[in-house]
């Protein structure tokens, strides 16, 4: 066991734990973060995903002792203030979770992807977000909301979000 | 002190405790189920709720809100949220002012939990009762304390009014706000629950048709909620299983030495051929258990036949379970006087659940009361299993649901529970259960594998005449749920049911009138019954994708065979008649084909099309399934790449007739992931195993849909098709599984039509349709 001193969602938190602890053990059970969530433990599905140095890693194969100091942001990060962040309210906007226990990642690829390329096309949502599985397979929802998040993102700073139920597809017959 | 929460109402004394009791029960169950004897929640014993009593379904406090307690699960379809718009509606309360607890066995009612995509079809009718009940109830207290008789109150919102006087008001809060109704409920069992007061009519529902925006949706995208993954109490350790390297192996012995070395170490647990390592954190257990070091003594013969013989053995094995045929007129004579005959055989694979957060439970010893956090669907029967199990009072034993990963049906979740129950048990503290990826992947119950043997035939004017369908599905020995004598760790531990269930195959739930059809049905079992990483179990309409994927592609065949349109094919022998019942379920079929068909813009023309030149070339196939009242026709384009193989359905239009819809969104969002879900079986799902193992362990051997499948566009046509004016309020049947049947068949349908090539195996993999395409020198 040793020290280990990581700054997590703007603050500095000293964890005593083996240096080759994945980083996801250490934010669920030291620090009491839920939004990373174990999926497989071999970085296949994305469920763990946080935000290193702004890019998407799977923090259930990466030991802590390689990210001290990094600045890390997981999903209890991406709110500021209290205030969603337009992905996160193009979630709700979008109703895209059915279980949910996956979109932890798939929002926090969509951060990354969004980050570096502020308006995609399809291809490149379909491709970016690739690496984040999903069970009850959101994916057409997901897909929906990163291009409603890239909108709002690109346009007055992310101020205001469409309204909820807009662009619906529900047809009564 | 062990008192109960509606014990505390009834004590005024303790009013203002047990409110705070309860806000906190509704908006942090975990905290509510945690809060321990300080509170007096969660001290126990825990008796069952009295199902009978109004009290233990609807709670309104003096704010005016009311609270419902409902023994269902939500796997994220937003059944919680049609359930408070159906019990707001007849209880006249605003949505907002609803809130609903679910699954908490010594909270709310025991409905079972879900499954069977009932929770409005059959839990939503109490519900309704029990709230109408309480209505009435409300409206004679109304009465009394406004002195003006009741068919002259108005009720909205939960505030009465009298209708000649408005500003004379009374509210429900008012009323009987942090009080019991003290009012005795009827019906011989749980479903038949009711009061006096009748339900509305459909038309006098407000809130059912509306699309309320999920209410558990906003604490899963910020964080907040608190999953059964979150579950955490002082003191509690973490476990991992040890499973047995192959299947049938026989445990010999353990070098315990091998892991003292791990920081934190507490305990080996075993019984039988169960293992599991405990240890203060969670990696160490993960390092104990890879660490382990046991003597596994082999079977003396092969457990099954590797994953490239299973059709092979499946169809030369004797059955376990053949039950007579359903027989309607001469197949053989029709079949040998048909002007065209089709024979065919097809082929389903082993599919797992294989949900996206491995099996998982904390169980809490204190107290010499259990309790399991769980997020399996099936809170209630999860609680009475691990009470028979551990030979412990049912009441000493509750089940708190918590949101979880799901995967529809009999999961790995049964499972973990009681591992959970029996390691805190064991070493008497509370412990944390978490399946690693390769041991759910591998170890998690199966969808059945089928084979299919059928023919058809054809007469002169080209209608189908004779329909001759057998099926044979590896299903010896299925699991139920919960069963304390079939879960993992008691199959591990030696026990065993006197006679394994004998499972089955299920026959085609089309509404198709052939006058000639035979339905024929096999159960086959592999060598090893027990013991086994291949035991199956329900998943998400347990046999619909696999058999509506044989019976609706063949149609297909044979309406090619009668060069006939494929839409047009099936509405021919969908004959529409109010008189019956079968005539009114054809007559809502043909509706939702026909819906499906329009959406989509179909030109009617046999299948195959003429096969283009280019490497992309494009189909549509159509596909339908009728399921306990709901009605799904589906219709895939697809687009076959000529030179990989690769398969992509571009376009998805899926009509549905669910009867009355609660809330179109959810609904519309439920119907969408269902698909995808059948979409993933058919391109990539696929149990392997040599003849000791199951191989595919992961998201590299056990491949999954992903983003880069995702259909460009996906319609969802939601059609409540009554056509009866006799009967034009259709009620709310279920959703989910059905959209689940058919959608196999369409993508298959649709290859064929772009390609000529019929492909008669899941799943679609690149190299299969490649393999196939050459060989049919596409």
């Amino acid at each position: 066991m040793a020290n280990f001193t990581l700054n997590v969602n703007g603050r500095r938190q000293v964890v005593d734990v083996d240096p080759a602890t994945p980083l996801l053990y250490v934010l669920r059970n030291d620090l009491e973060l839920h939004g990373p969530r174990f999926g497989c433990g071999l970085g296949q599905c994305g469920a763990c995903t946080v935000l290193i140095r702004g890019e998407a890693v799977r923090s259930c194969t990466r030991a802590v002792s390689s990210v001290q100091g990094a600045e890390i942001t997981t999903l209890e990060g991406l709110s500021t203030d209290g205030r969603l962040h337009p992905i996160q309210q193009a979630w709700i906007d979008e109703q895209v979770p059915q279980c949910g226990f996956c979109q932890n990642g798939q929002m926090l690829t969509a951060k990354a992807l969004l980050d570096k390329n502020p308006s995609p096309s399809d291809a490149e949502i379909r491709q970016g977000m690739a690496g984040a599985l999903c069970r009850c397979m959101t994916y057409y929802r997901i897909q929906a909301a990163v291009k409603r998040a890239a909108k709002v993102m690109s346009t007055a700073g992310g101020a205001d979000s469409p309204a909820p139920g807009d662009g619906e597809k529900e047809v009564l017959a | 002190m062990t008192t109960s929460r509606r014990d505390f109402i009834r004590n005024t004394g303790l009013l203002v405790v047990s409110l705070r009791a309860m806000s906190l029960a509704e908006a942090d169950p975990l905290a509510a189920a945690q809060a321990g004897p300080s509170t007096s929640l969660g001290a126990g014993p825990y008796p069952d709720p009295d199902f009978r009593q109004l009290d233990s379904w609807i709670v309104i406090r003096e704010n005016n809100t009311a609270t419902f307690y409902v023994g269902k699960t939500d796997l994220g379809q937003g059944t919680g949220t049609a359930f408070r718009q159906l019990m707001a509606d007849e209880l006249d309360m605003a949505y907002e002012n609803t809130s609903c607890v679910m699954g908490h066995t010594d909270q709310t009612v025991d409905q079972g939990g879900s499954g069977g995509s009932d929770a409005l079809q059959t839990d939503g009718w109490p519900m309704r009762r029990v709230a109408a009940e309480a209505r009435r109830v409300l409206l004679d207290m109304g009465s009394q304390r406004l002195g003006v008789p009741v068919d002259q109150l108005a009720v909205s919102a939960g505030v009465i009014t009298s209708r000649a006087e408005p500003s004379r008001r009374v509210t429900y809060g008012e009323l009987i706000g942090g009080r019991r109704f003290n009012v005795t409920l009827t019906g011989d069992q749980i479903d038949a629950t009711t009061g006096v007061a009748k339900v509305k009519p459909v038309q006098e529902l407000k809130l059912a048709g509306q699309s309320f925006p999920r209410y558990d949706i906003p604490g899963k995208v910020d964080g907040s909620a608190k999953w059964a993954v979150d579950a955490r109490v002082p003191g509690m350790v973490h476990a991992r299983n040890v499973k047995p390297p192959f299947a049938g192996a026989k445990l010999v012995s353990i070098d315990e030495a091998s892991v003292r070395n791990i920081p934190g170490f507490i305990k080996v647990v075993s019984r039988g051929n169960y293992i599991a390592v405990v240890c203060e954190r969670e990696e160490h257990a993960i390092q104990a258990a890879r660490q382990l070091k046991v003597n596994w003594q082999r079977p003396a013969t092969a457990p099954f036949p590797s994953s490239e013989n299973l059709y092979r053995y499946m169809r030369t094995a004797t059955p376990t379970f053949s039950p007579p045929p359903t027989v309607a007129g001469n197949v053989d004579t029709a079949i040998t006087g048909a002007a065209k005959v089709v024979e065919a055989e097809y082929e389903v694979p082993f599919q797992g659940h294989v949900s996206i957060g491995p099996a998982h439970a904390m169980a809490d010893p204190s107290n010499d009361q259990l309790t399991i956090y769980s997020n399996d669907m099936k809170s209630y029967g999860l609680r009475n299993g691990v009470a028979q199990f551990l030979k412990i009072p049912r009441d000493r034993v509750r089940v708190v649901w918590l949101e979880g990963p799901q995967a529809y049906g009999r999961t790995a979740a049964d499972d973990a529970g009681f591992e959970a129950a029996f390691i805190a048990k064991e070493i008497g503290r509370p412990v944390r259960v978490q399946w690693m990826r390769q041991e759910e992947t591998a170890w998690d119950t199966k969808g059945p594998a089928y084979t299919f043997r059928m023919r058809g035939g054809v007469d002169g004017q080209g209608n189908l005449a004779a329909f001759d369908y057998e099926a044979r599905a590896v299903d010896h020995n299925h699991l139920g749920y919960n069963e304390f004598d079939t879960v993992l760790i008691a199959q591990l531990a030696g026990m065993r049911k006197q006679e394994p269930a004998r499972g089955g195959a299920a026959t085609p739930s089309d509404m198709y009138v052939i006058p000639n059809r035979r339905m024929a049905t096999h159960v086959v079992s592999l060598p090893l019954v027990w013991e086994t990483p291949l035991r199956t179990g329900n998943l998400r309409d347990p046999n619909g994708p696999q058999v509506t994927f044989a019976s609706e592609s063949f149609i297909d065949e044979l309406a090619a065979a009668a060069k006939a349109d494929p839409v047009e094919f099936r509405l021919r022998m969908l004959t529409a008649s109010t008189g019956d019942d079968n005539g009114f379920k054809r007559a809502r079929s043909i509706a939702v084909v026909k819906a499906a068909a329009e959406k989509y813009g179909w030109d009617t023309r046999p299948s195959p099309k003429p096969i283009g030149n280019g490497n992309i070339l494009v189909g549509r196939g159509i596909a339908y399934a009728y399921r306990n009242q709901t009605i799904v026709a589906q219709i895939a384009e697809v687009e076959v790449n000529r030179r990989t193989g690769h398969v992509w359905v571009k376009r998805l239009v899926v009509a549905h007739d669910c009867g009355l819809v609660i809330n179109p969104q959810a609904l519309t969002r439920t119907v969408e992931g269902a698909s995808l879900h059948s979409l993933s079986r058919a391109l990539h799902e696929e149990v392997t195993f040599d003849t000791e193992k199951v191989t595919s362990v992961d998201w590299t051997s056990y491949p999954s849909l992903r983003h880069t499948d995702t259909p460009q566009t996906i319609d969802v046509v939601l059609v409540n098709g009554d056509p009866n004016p006799k009967r034009p309020d259709l009620p709310h049947y279920g959703a989910g599984e059905t959209a689940c049947k058919p959608l196999l068949a369409a993508v298959g349908n649709a290859i064929f039509d772009a390609t000529g090539v019929r492909l008669r195996r899941v799943p679609f993999r690149d190299a299969r349709v490649l393999a196939a395409l050459k060989a049919a020198r596409v």
